[in-house]
């Protein structure tokens, strides 16, 4: 798994990082709590961009290094920014033979972006995940938090359409 | 509560809440229920993706509507299991079943039967509506009538989010006896007498685990929960996470009570929303009610417990990698020896058991060793979970005892195959895991009979399969899977599975021979003998299932060039029967690359020249397929 | 101690319990093929190269890590266990760049030895490999992922110096030895002590190679090209030529390097001598004066970058006093030069270094002292690059005679030889002050305590009736530790020295390197520092004050007493604060 970096510039608020050394500041006592401080700085970014994992390490006394190491380890932390619309398509088994597969093209194809990335106008990105446990709805993608079930490749145009 | 006495005070208290759910129970004549009716509506994953969350608003609202909120008591409950059936709804004291709710079905249930008494049978599940209008229980049904719920025991049954429903049903009794009643050394043989194995996949004895651990001597041991469910389709543990979380905790006390330990991490993944709020819950209100905490019931033990999000590692599921990663590092493996009892979560003598095998632990205190050990095989016993997904009707979670057949758990429970299709196999163990034919389908499904056959119990995914899955694209589509989730740390796991999947590439793009086919098996036993943990041990096992069940397969693909279940792409070729083509053009008009064209043959009984289809400009996408409405159209 | 009785290909061998098979079979005379091993430092089972076949275990274990059990038998060479290394080889090699002919690390490769005695197909396996851009952002190294094998080596030395600037990142297939969001090295708080490229088995980590700017120097006949040699190098050197481990090979290194074309070959010790006499100098000025104490050795580059990226408030407490190879160029660029009748900048000043952070010294600012933009040294060259300058231009080091340094800037005292070595700068330096605060020629030389390859190393001496306390570390970690109490304030210390290779510059990043098997069984550190040890008890000048050279220069030139103006122009450098994660 290689993760991608964004080339997007990142821009953070004041509001942002207060919540961010309000975060380290309630976990940095006890090293091992880095995976759960950068979970809570992707919840406030959204992603985790150099200059939030150099706080990351700065806070948490551990080197750089180290939270990228990290970051680039799980599939959940993510290196570049979610669009307002973030699409997720389950390649799950279940999903997967019930052709999950085919629309994660299209998506791709739809929105002229790659797995994993972002419009340039920051509108939509797109990702594949693993199971949801929504097997019973097989094939499924959510869209922000709206899960679609029981889909085919030619609905994808239709859901696009429903968030431009 | 401080004591045990405050305990069962609680249980009594509570009882009220609960009883009209044990209609069956000799119980429910004794204690006058607090409420006329009970709605449970199933907050599982599955069916809070197909908005019960909605219904229930709705019903709140309509009950509300209608001056009866004294009256019905409606709870989210965890899973019930039938997943495919959801959102689900049951309505006590008749246990009325009601399948595929729709939001704008609820004024009439509650007009009809919350507030008429009548239930409305034709939105009830069809199976649990007798021929002369009937209503059958649940447990009379195909789904559920050969499964014993232990590990489920409370999912669907009581409101995950109140502990006092939890207390309601004995729980923390188990606790509470142990602390009272027993040693640790008892509670371990009471453990390794019952004969449970972890269900996380290995199958280590759960008893010989804590007792390997209880001797060792440090200042802080620790109890971990695997909750990193993280194999295709399986969603065992998360459904007990979420419909049953006290279970959990009072499972870990347990152990803790049992090793020395005073500290417990769950290790969840983080994809888990619903589980994880629930468990966060249930946690503070275990300390809450003092259960967690200092000196337990006044007994001298103290415990508490803490939660780790996962954050999407497969490998995670490792016992060494899981405690790398709450250790706040890439969740790496480690080498064993030494085993995590000597030196496990920061090298810490630590016990590890993944949810289901934990969820056992209450009942098997309080039930005894010898009631666990009557169910199930010889060395296999208990029940075990499934996940029952792919091609099968009934899409969800079953529980069954250890030894019930695969051709029970297909045809019986999971009501069979759609489409009138052939079963072919099914998959168990996931990515680590392998297959088991039509022609085993009587094997009786326990640890050691599926490992005899090649194959491994896994945490209880079991994917099936039918004549249109083609085998080899199984396997390629596991070994993606692996290759995505190998740590990267070993050399055989991160270089290996990746040339295992391209040589099984090359093979579904018609460009394998012979000689891959032993060069691919030759690997899939190296990897196997060289891996650093169990991922990479396990990785080649859908490979070498395949290759031993259905080589035939593989042959195909390699020596006469073609997909027999017409699955990968390179291999197939679509043609148009020039006879049945009617010549309407909209294969042609759907092909995105121009590969249909006209012919100069006109069909006997047509009016227009059928079409034909140029195999070198074929890309195999199927929409001209797709489209045919004359089944002119056929891939092979 | 519980012994377990195990048998390795037959040989019975009785080793204490919790030993590894590895261990075990190393006992028995049996050697096993490692790659990521590294002994107490990265026992991590990850390249499966070790794997055997033992009873009582399942399949094949590693035997890195894996504890012998009473009565095991382990079999190291079985069909099954060459057939298993043989593949693992192979996967490896579909991984790695394989233009291995004019590879720096060819014939000292951990893998190509490997690749040789197992007859493995070196194109078995095809498909997919990343491929990687070589980092060229340090002076220091290069960094070619293309030939990881990712052994995590490198980590473990990063980690164990505390700087942890490389690490995995990505994971399966994409896993890459690399730094944060894929910055260049240089973009790090790097200190570039260069223990990475020792313990790297291939060419992915090598020194920057200056060797051409060298040959350009020799080939040009305008310049004077003048070379220096630190203390340890001729400690090492001879390891290049398959001489064994410790053997001095001054007298070889000196005609060598007259025989590559050299002008002038000095002694670093020379201006080790005048290290000691200015440092003493700053020493005894603080404790006099109420300055910073402790008093923090500034020989070490490696060092000193650490305490100015992780430690920036405390660079007031290192010593201003250049390095010794920064005192020898200066000195050669002003006190020689104008001695010779030379133009500075027609004056080429190369230094043969145990070290790889020399090569990032000579950039540094406020190290000109003959000039600005004329560097006190030119070019840094390691023992590493002299050999194989050695062996282009077909000199047989080990037929050469022995030959002495030019005496201009040649003649030293033992207590500069000794600097190579950890602890070797505090006796020198306690040799001098001893001295000085006695006024007397003390017959005592030998500071017993602060010897050996200890990572921190404490004493206290009265000298002159007067207690002093000094500290001695080496490692980064040891000097982690040695900060942390500095910074608490539980630290009393006068004087403190810190290398920033383990065991001292014996021990550093420029130097030969042996393979792992070698590290894990020989302690390189000690073998090493005797030959340092012994030059120095054979010597007559055994303090730095006693060098003539010293007194000469002083009078004849800096024109006053140690620590005077001129002293301090020439000899005195400064540090900057530095911020770890500035990008």
């Amino acid at each position: 798994m290689l993760k991608k970096v964004s080339t997007i510039p990142h821009q953070g608020t004041p509001e942002q990082a207060q919540r961010l050394a309000e975060v380290i500041a309630k976990y940095k006592h006890d090293k091992s709590n880095l995976m759960a401080v950068m979970q809570e700085a992707q919840a406030i970014y959204d992603y985790l961009p150099i200059e939030v994992q150099t706080e990351i390490a700065r806070g948490m006394d551990v080197p750089l290094e180290k939270v990228y190491g990290v970051a680039t380890f799980y599939a959940q932390f993510s290196l570049t920014p979610k669009g307002e619309t973030h699409i997720s398509v389950c390649l799950g088994t279940a999903c997967y033979v019930k052709g999950s597969g085919d629309i994660y093209d299209r998506l791709q194809e739809e929105l002229g972006i790659g797995g994993d990335e972002c419009t340039p106008d920051r509108k939509f990105s797109l990702t594949a995940c693993r199971c949801i446990g929504a097997c019973g709805l097989a094939p499924v993608l959510t869209v922000n938090d709206e899960v679609y079930g029981r889909l085919t490749a030619d609905d994808v145009p239709g859901i696009i359409a429903k968030y431009n | 509560m401080k004591t045990v006495a405050e305990l069962n005070a609680a249980r009594a208290a509570a009882l009220k809440k609960i009883v009209l759910r044990k209609a069956d129970e000799v119980i429910a004549k004794q204690v006058q229920s607090d409420y006329k009716y009970t709605v449970l509506v199933c907050g599982g994953t599955g069916c809070t993706s197909s908005h019960s969350t909605d219904i229930v608003e709705k019903l709140k609202e309509e009950i509300k509507a209608k001056g009866i909120e004294g009256d019905v008591q409606v709870i989210m409950t965890g899973c019930f299991g039938l997943c495919a059936l959801g959102p689900i709804m049951i309505v006590y004291p008749e246990g009325c079943f009601y399948s595929m709710v729709e939001i704008g079905n609820i004024p009439r249930i509650v007009e009809e039967h919350l507030v008429g008494g009548e239930p409305v049978r034709e939105l009830l599940y069809k199976e649990t509506v007798a021929e002369d209008g009937s209503i059958k229980s649940l447990n009379e049904t195909n789904f559920y009538k050969k499964q014993i719920r232990v590990a489920l025991r409370n999912c669907g049954v009581i409101n995950p989010e109140d502990i006092y429903e939890y207390i309601a049903v004995d729980g923390y009794q188990a606790l509470a006896k142990v602390l009272t009643e027993n040693t640790p050394d008892e509670v371990i043989k009471i453990v390794t007498d019952s004969g449970l194995r972890g269900r996380g996949g290995g199958g280590f004895p759960t008893g010989r685990k804590w007792a390997l651990c209880a001797p060792n001597k440090a200042p802080q041991k620790y109890v971990v929960c695997n909750a990193d469910e993280g194999d295709p389709g399986a969603f065992m543990d998360r459904s007990v996470l979420e419909g049953d979380p006290h279970c959990l905790i009072e499972a870990m006390a347990i152990a803790g009570y049992a090793i020395g330990a005073t500290k417990g991490y769950v290790y969840v993944r983080a994809e888990y929303p619903i589980a994880v709020n629930r468990l966060a819950k249930a946690i503070e209100d275990a300390r809450k009610a003092g259960i967690l905490g200092k000196n337990i019931f006044g007994t001298g033990f103290d415990f508490d417990m803490d939660i780790r999000l996962g954050a999407g590692a497969f490998v995670c599921g490792e016992e060494t990698a899981l405690m790398t990663s709450i250790e706040g590092n890439r969740g790496e493996p480690r080498p064993r020896p030494p085993y995590p009892a000597v030196k496990g979560l920061f090298n810490s003598p630590t016990v590890e058991n993944n949810v289901e095998t934990f969820a056992n632990i209450p009942q098997i205190i309080l039930r005894g060793a010898e009631w666990f050990a009557s169910m199930g095989t010889e060395r296999s016993k208990g029940t075990k979970v499934f996940a029952l997904g792919g091609k099968i009707e009934h899409t969800g979670l079953v529980e069954i005892p250890m030894g019930t057949t695969l051709n029970d758990i297909i045809y019986e429970i999971g009501g069979g195959i759609p489409g009138g299709k052939k079963f072919k196999a099914a998959q168990t163990g996931g990515p680590s895991g392998g297959c088991i034919p039509a022609s085993l389908i009587d094997t009786e499904v326990d640890y050691d009979n599926l490992v005899s056959i090649g194959c491994m119990m896994g945490s209880g995914g079991l994917i099936v399969m039918d004549e249109d899955t083609c085998m080899v694209d199984m396997a390629k589509f596991f070994l993606e899977f692996t290759v995505d989730e190998s740590c990267g740390k070993c050399t055989p796991c991160r270089v290996g599975t990746r040339r295992l999947l391209e040589m099984l590439e090359k093979i579904t793009d018609g460009k394998g021979t012979l000689e891959d086919i032993d060069k691919l098996e030759e690997l899939c036993n190296y990897i196997k003998a060289n891996s650093l943990c169990g991922l990479g041990q396990t990785a080649p096992n859908p490979v070498l299932a395949t290759l031993k069940f259905f080589r035939d397969e593989y042959i195909a693909h390699v020596v006469d060039k073609k997909c027999p279940a017409g699955v990968c792409k390179s291999l197939l070729s679509f043609t148009i029967d020039k006879d049945k083509c009617i010549g309407c053009g909209k294969c042609a008009k759907n092909c995105p690359n121009d590969a249909i064209v006209k012919t100069d043959y006109v069909a006997p009984g047509h009016k227009l020249p059928s079409y034909t289809i140029i195999n070198d400009s074929c890309i195999k996408c199927g929409a001209c397929m797709a489209g045919c409405k004359f089944g002119a159209i056929s891939k092979k | 101690m519980e012994m377990l009785n195990v048998k390795v290909n037959g040989i019975a061998v009785s080793v204490p319990k919790g030993a590894t098979i590895l261990e075990a079979a190393r006992k028995a005379g049996v050697e096993i093929p490692t790659l990521c091993f590294m002994k107490e430092k990265n026992e991590i089972g990850a390249c499966r190269i070790c794997v055997v076949e033992a009873t009582g275990a399942r399949g094949l274990v590693t035997a890195c890590v894996y504890p012998v059990t009473e009565g095991m038998e382990i079999q190291t060479n079985t069909p099954k266990v060459r057939a298993a290394r043989k593949t693992t080889l192979e996967l490896i090699l579909s991984t790695h760049d394989q233009n291995c002919l004019s590879c720096v690390r060819s014939t000292n490769c951990e893998l190509q030895k490997l690749c040789l005695e197992y007859g493995v197909d070196s194109k078995a396996y095809a498909g997919f490999k990343p491929t990687y851009e070589l980092d060229y952002s340090v002076p220091h190294l290069v960094r070619d992922n293309n030939k990881c094998i990712l052994c995590r080596r490198c980590v473990a030395a990063c980690n164990e110096q505390y700087v942890s600037v490389i690490g995995a990142n990505n994971r399966g297939i994409d896993t890459c030895i690399g730094h944060p969001f894929d910055m260049p090295l240089g973009d790090t708080s790097c200190i570039s002590c260069g223990q990475c490229t020792v313990v790297c088995p291939t060419g992915a980590l090598v020194e920057h190679d200056d060797t051409d700017k060298v040959w350009a120097a020799l080939a040009d006949p305008t310049k004077h090209v003048v070379v220096e040699t630190a203390p340890a190098v001729r400690a090492t050197l001879g390891e290049c030529f398959g001489m064994p481990i410790g053997t001095n090979v001054e007298g070889k290194m000196v005609a060598a390097l007259r025989r590559l074309g050299f002008d002038f070959v000095f002694d670093t010790n020379t201006a080790a001598d005048f290290t000691i006499v200015e440092e003493a100098t700053e020493l005894l000025n603080r404790v006099k004066n109420g300055g910073k104490l402790p008093l923090i050795t500034s020989c070490s580059p490696g060092w000193i970058k650490f305490c100015e990226y992780y430690y920036p408030e405390y660079i007031d407490h290192l010593s201003s006093c250049k390095s010794p190879q920064q005192m020898g160029g200066a000195l050669i660029k002003t006190y020689w030069a104008e001695k010779m009748g030379y133009k500075p900048e027609d004056v080429f000043v190369v230094s043969i270094m145990p070290c790889t952070a020399k090569k990032f010294e000579i950039e540094r600012d406020d190290e000109c002292a003959a000039g600005a933009g004329n560097p006190d040294v030119d070019v840094v060259l390691t023992t590493r690059e002299l050999s194989r300058m050695i062996n282009r231009a077909g000199i047989q080091f080990t037929s050469l005679p022995d030959e002495d340094f030019d005496p201009a800037l040649g003649v030293d005292t033992g207590a500069a030889v000794i600097f190579g070595a950890t602890g070797g700068v505090m006796e020198a330096a306690l040799r001098t002050a001893n001295d000085v605060l006695t006024g007397k020629d003390n017959e005592n030389l030998v500071f017993e305590e602060v010897r050996g390859t200890a990572g921190i190393k404490e004493a206290t001496y009265t000298i002159a009736g007067l207690p002093v306390k000094v500290a001695v570390a080496s490692g980064i970690s040891n000097a982690k530790v040695i900060m942390d109490k500095i910074a608490s304030g539980e630290a009393d210390w006068t004087f403190v020295e810190i290398m920033a290779c383990p065991g001292g510059c014996v021990n550093g990043g420029g130097q030969p390197i042996q393979p792992q098997y070698v590290r894990d069984t020989v302690d390189l550190k000690a073998e090493r520092a005797k030959a340092l040890y012994s030059q120095d008890e054979a010597m007559t000048l055994r303090k730095s004050h006693k060098n003539p050279i010293v007194a000469e220069v002083y009078k004849d030139f800096f024109g006053g007493d140690w620590g005077c103006h001129k002293a301090h122009e020439i000899l005195h450098t400064s540090y900057v604060k530095r911020d770890k994660f500035h990008h």
